[in-house]
């Protein structure tokens, strides 16, 4: 067991857990913030999707000892931010969720891309929301809303 | 002039010429190795060239020293899962980097490898062809060298990059997949690596003459 | 009687001990509402007991205004959270932007009225609490116009309402709110006005869902995030075989990860296995990663995939237990031979790989349990917890927590998880325990849509039209050896695996359907669809080959083969010729278009889809899919459901959308093995189109799932001249 300090939405939190614990497991029972979903465990679905130091990240396989001083921002914090707010409303006006479960990765994995492009072309959605899953299939109203929220934003 | 001083002298003398032979022979050694060093036959440079391609073209290796526009994963260099691709700088996208997932080192429990930089190649350095078979020994050999497509490596840079580079250094640290088991590791030692590296680039990085493909 | 009566709403009060303030009061509020015999009565058997649906069981007025509707079915993705509660508070003339809905845990009350116990399933929450939602709100309006009518000593007759608030024929007025209390002591109903479609002010309009933004900001919680003080987590380690047993295990390194509990054999529904018991998550899964455990395997069978194919591709080739048998057998026999085809099909087992794992938490304290589960199944996992920890099912308090996703994996007849997980709360009586099956465990922990070949034999008339149709299937039984089965299985077959064919809507005649069910050691379950996930791809692409063959537009061709009385499928396949008859006339080089039809759950779609193939693989463009459910209730949901559902209907064709099983072990692992489809795979653009009707809702959740696969193979069919008799494609 090894102490760690992490950033978590802006706080400083602090957890004693075995070193290998990933992100994940850190966040959703050391923290109890629970926003973040577990899915598959070996990054291939991205329901786990935080931001670290500003990237997407998968925080099903990081381990906690490899985070360092990066910040991390969840699902629970990422409405502060003008892009993750409007990419929430837009979800919630193009009335996107199913079940739910993947659209904190969903939604993470999306303002990363409209933080690098403010504009993304359905090529880039394609590539950018590649790899993460959703096994209802809302697909559709996922890329209508990532467009809504680029037109909200620009 | 008694006994004593002239036996004195003869093995000062011995002695002497002893020293002188072994610096001759010595010299006559390391004028050898430099030679061959330097100099060495064309042959062993291309021995050794053969060693460096057999590495190269390990499949793990070609899966990040790809053409395709995403990284293949595993012994059979099936496409990485989850749809992951190339990007701009060959470090993925945003939302999807080569960073959402893969950190500084390995993360064993979860089966990710890791190492600093992770990224593709360049499309410039890739081992295979569009039609994924695996470039010619005389095709990777003359793209190794070319520093037009080697971002600018010189002899020693190239020796540089795989003595280390931490992506190529990864390759023999490879981590455990997520099942559990050891990933496999090129047909050489680093160290054998690199000593083959060495060599070939003592010898001038010979490239071994074009074959028409098979 | 009156006891039973009385009981039956004290449990349904019971819990809501901290509404009572505002709720209405225990004493008479009871109504008995008939209903039809339900669908597993047997013969000869006395009157189904009355039905009792407490409107305060149902809906509660809180003192601030706002009004807290129970849904009666899980939520996973559907939308029931929203539509029901929109249909009861419709009738009631409530103020929806007061409206929260929350799910109904396990109880009588809560039971769908029509088959008698609680579930979500067979696309029916609508179908089935359509009027029982309607009436609920409907005498909630009532009783509080009774009471509004009382105090201004006015009739109720010449009170109105809306938006939660009750107009006399003054200047009355009173908020349901205000009135609330004293509603709850008026008697309710029997019978009670429903309003006519017109009057409808939230039943057919494009309603938001109620659970967006909690499931877009994090707050939402779902089974797998329940945190219970004191609670650990369990991971079960399983055999590689089904059926397998644990001959013995060494458990010292687990025991050595910090915050393990415990390390103990534990029974499954079939076989045996080790649990491992911690503090957290990845303790328990560093443990189980740890232990050493000795099989035995021996004598159970061990599942091969291509054996299994090999035998069945032999049955296909004999006639088996009959499902439908008409017109003159011999009518084969006399078409010649060139006007005669033969064609096989292959289908693999499907995983259903809902996005949250699987995961049950219950707490046993020796005289009660408490049980929070995601569940399709209320009634049988809340029976099947009670069983295993000796109590009654009353006994056990079950929430139905909100999930992520189902498709028929979380409504299973053996309750095999909760089972697992009580005997893991027995063993720690007193802890709650939460069990999780990790994804690993789900993509090869088995109850799979079974794997089937189907063999069909068609002979063609001169008009290019079937004349003859012999259809064999050959697949596992899903309702074997469960309650359902007597229900479902006659003659020796399953009706879930010839729906679609058997019952088919067009007018084959000399039309023969068999189906023999190999008794395999894999579990099988539904996956969305069940029997139309296959039946229609075999159908819709052999109607497109036959019209193809005759040189016949795909439509029309189904308009002429279409019984007259399928009026459902005809509506919808105009209405989607009608929307899509522009584009699929002006493709660009390189795409073609492919139809498709198919009626599921009393609820007929058409669709067309727009294809191309790129990087070797289908790529929709487009699909525009059209549909006739009846009432739609809210076509918002519905247009999300069958955007969604195609993308989920895909799942048939990606290339690594197959389980497989070599020497008994499942050859994928996790979701780089078995694959569903991303973004990528899914249509870029669906428009939908409902029929508009007012016959009574129909199913919506599964009805999108069959006409994709077949529509899109159609499509590749005119771009390479193939066909496609195997799924996945693993090559176009």
């Amino acid at each position: 067991m090894t102490t760690y300090q992490l950033s978590v939405n802006g706080e400083r939190r602090e957890v004693d857990v075995d070193s290998s614990t990933p992100l994940l497991w850190v966040l959703r029972e050391e923290l109890k913030i629970t926003g973040t979903k577990y899915g598959c465990g070996i990054s291939a679905c991205g329901a786990c999707t935080v931001h670290l130091d500003g990237v997407a990240t998968r925080s099903c396989v990081v381990p906690v000892s490899l985070i360092g001083n990066r910040p991390i921002v969840t699902i629970e914090g990422i409405g502060k931010d003008p892009v993750g707010r409007a990419v929430q409303d837009a979800w919630v006006e193009k009335d996107v969720v199913q079940c739910g479960y993947c659209q904190s990765g969903q939604i993470m994995t999306a303002v990363a891309l409209l933080k690098d492009k403010p504009r993304p072309t359905d090529a880039n959605i394609e590539e950018s929301m590649g790899g993460n899953l959703c096994r209802c299939g809302t697909y559709v109203r996922i890329r209508e809303a990532i467009k809504s929220a680029s037109a909200q934003l620009n | 002039m008694s006994a004593n001083r002239s036996l004195v002298l003869r093995s000062f003398v011995v002695t002497l010429v002893a020293i002188a032979c072994w610096m001759a022979l010595s010299s006559v050694e390391m004028a050898n190795a430099t030679t061959a060093a330097t100099n060495p036959k064309p042959a062993d440079g291309l021995a050794a060239w053969d060693s460096v391609y057999s590495v190269l073209t390990y499949p793990r290796c070609i899966n990040c020293h790809t053409a395709t526009n995403y990284p293949q994963q595993g012994d059979d260099r099936h496409r990485h899962f989850a749809n992951v691709i190339r990007g701009p700088e060959g470090k993925g996208v945003a939302g999807l980097n080569c960073i959402s997932c893969h950190q500084e080192k390995n993360s064993d429990a979860t089966g990710v490898p890791g190492a600093r930089g992770w990224h593709l190649a360049p499309l410039s350095m890739r081992w295979q062809d569009l039609n994924d078979r695996i470039l010619s020994s005389a095709e990777v050999c003359r793209a190794l060298i070319d520093r037009a497509k080697n971002h600018g490596l010189d002899e020693p840079g190239i020796l540089k990059h795989h003595q280390e580079e931490p992506l190529v250094v990864w390759a023999w640290n490879p981590g455990l997949r997520p099942d559990g088991s050891a990933r496999s590791m090129p047909p050489l030692t680093h160290d054998q690596f690199v000593g083959a590296t060495r060599r070939w680039v003592a010898a001038g990085t010979p490239c071994p003459r074009s074959r028409s493909s098979p | 009687m009156r006891e039973l009566l009385k009981a039956a709403s004290d449990r349904a009060l019971s819990r809501r001990r901290f509404l009572r303030v505002s709720a209405t009061a225990a004493g008479g509020l009871l109504v008995s509402l008939y209903v039809d015999l339900p669908a597993f009565a047997q013969e000869g058997t006395e009157a189904p007991p009355q039905k009792i649906f407490p409107p305060d069981a149902f809906v509660h007025i809180r003192p601030d205004g706002q009004i807290l509707i129970t849904v009666n079915r899980l939520e996973f993705g559907q939308g029931v959270h929203t539509s029901l509660p929109m249909i009861l508070a419709d009738e009631m003339d409530a103020d929806w932007s007061q409206v929260v809905a929350e799910l109904a845990p396990a109880a009588d009350v809560y039971k769908d009225p029509i088959f008698g116990f609680q579930f979500v399933g067979g696309s029916g929450s609508i179908a089935h609490s359509f009027q029982q939602y309607r009436e609920l709100g409907a005498k909630t309006r009532a009783m509080l116009v009774a009471t509004a009518a009382d105090r201004w000593h006015v009739t109720p007759d010449q009170c109105r309402t809306a938006n939660s608030v009750v107009y006399g024929p003054g200047n009355q007025s009173a908020r349901y709110a205000e009135l609330a209390a004293d509603a709850g002591r008026k008697p309710v109903p029997d019978k009670v006005r429903l309003k006519e479609p017109s009057e409808f002010r939230l039943i057919g309009k494009r309603v938001r869902r109620l659970d967006s933004r909690a499931k877009c900001d994090g707050s939402q919680k779902f089974g797998l995030d329940l945190d219970l003080p004191g609670m650990k987590i369990a991971l079960i380690a399983r055999p590689p075989v089904f059926g397998g047993r644990v001959r013995s295990f060494t458990d010292k390194e687990a025991r050595s990860i910090a915050g393990v509990r415990d390390v103990f054999e534990i029974p499954l529904v079939k076989g045996t296995a080790v649990a491992v018991v911690a503090d957290k998550f990845w303790a328990a899964k560093q443990a189980r990663d740890r232990l050493k455990i000795d099989w035995d395997l021996s004598g159970i069978e061990h599942a091969d995939s291509s054996q299994l194919l090999s035998r069945y591709k032999e049955l296909a080739r004999t006639t088996g237990n009959i499902a439908v048998s008409t017109g003159d057998q011999k009518a084969m026999d006399a078409i010649a031979a060139p006007n005669r085809m033969v064609a096989e099909y292959e289908f693999p087992y499907l995983a259903h790989a809902a996005m949250e794992p699987l995961n049950t938490t219950i707490r046993f304290d020796g005289d009660r349990a408490e049980a929070w589960v995601g569940s399709q199944f209320q009634t049988f996992d809340q029976m099947a917890i009670a069983e295993v920890l000796g109590l009654k099912p009353e006994q056990v308090t079950f929430h139905t927590e909100m999930t992520g996703g189902g498709f028929g994996r979380r409504a299973v007849a053996d309750s095999h998880v909760q089972r697992e997980a009580a005997v893991i709360a027995k063993r720690l009586r007193g802890t709650p325990v939460k069990l999780v099956w990790t994804r690993e465990d789900d993509i090869q922990g088995g109850y799979y849509r079974p794997m089937h070949v189907h063999r069909v034999e068609i002979g063609i008339g001169q008009d290019g039209m079937p004349a003859a149709w012999r259809h064999v299937i050959v697949g596992q039984s899903i309702l074997a050896g469960t309650p359902f089965a007597a229900m479902v299985v006659k003659n020796g077959v399953d009706g879930t695996a010839v729906e679609g064919t058997a019952d088919t809507h067009y007018n084959i005649p000399n039309f023969h359907v068999s189906a023999h069910h190999p008794i395999v050691n894999v579990p099988v379950l539904w996956w969305r669809s069940v029997g139309n996930t296959h039946t229609a791809f075999v159908m819709e692409t052999l109607i497109d080959e036959l019209a193809t063959r005759a040189r016949i537009d795909p439509i029309v061709y189904r308009r002429k083969l279409l019984k007259a009385d399928a009026g459902k499928l005809r509506r919808a396949l105009d209405l989607m010729d009608e929307k899509s008859a522009a584009w699929r006339t002006k493709l660009p080089p390189g795409h073609a278009f492919g139809i498709s039809c198919h009626e599921a759950f009393d609820t007929g779609v058409a669709c067309a889809v727009d294809v191309s193939i790129e990087n070797k693989r289908p790529k929709i463009h487009r699909v525009t899919i059209a549909l006739d459910p009846g009432v739609a209730v809210n076509p918002l949901t519905i247009e999300s459901q069958f955007q969604a559902g195609v993308a989920f209907g895909v799942s048939q064709l990606v290339a690594k959308g197959a389980i497989t099983l070599k020497d008994g072990r499942v050859e994928q692992r996790n979701f780089d093995g078995y694959t569903p489809p991303y973004i990528v795979d899914a249509p870029v653009t669906v428009d939908v189109h409902i029929v508009p009707s007012t016959e009574a809702p129909t199913g919506c959740g599964e009805p999108p799932v069959p006409v994709i696969s077949p529509a899109v193979v159609n499509a590749l069919a005119r771009l390479t001249g193939k066909r496609y008799r195997s799924l996945p494609l693993l090559t176009i």
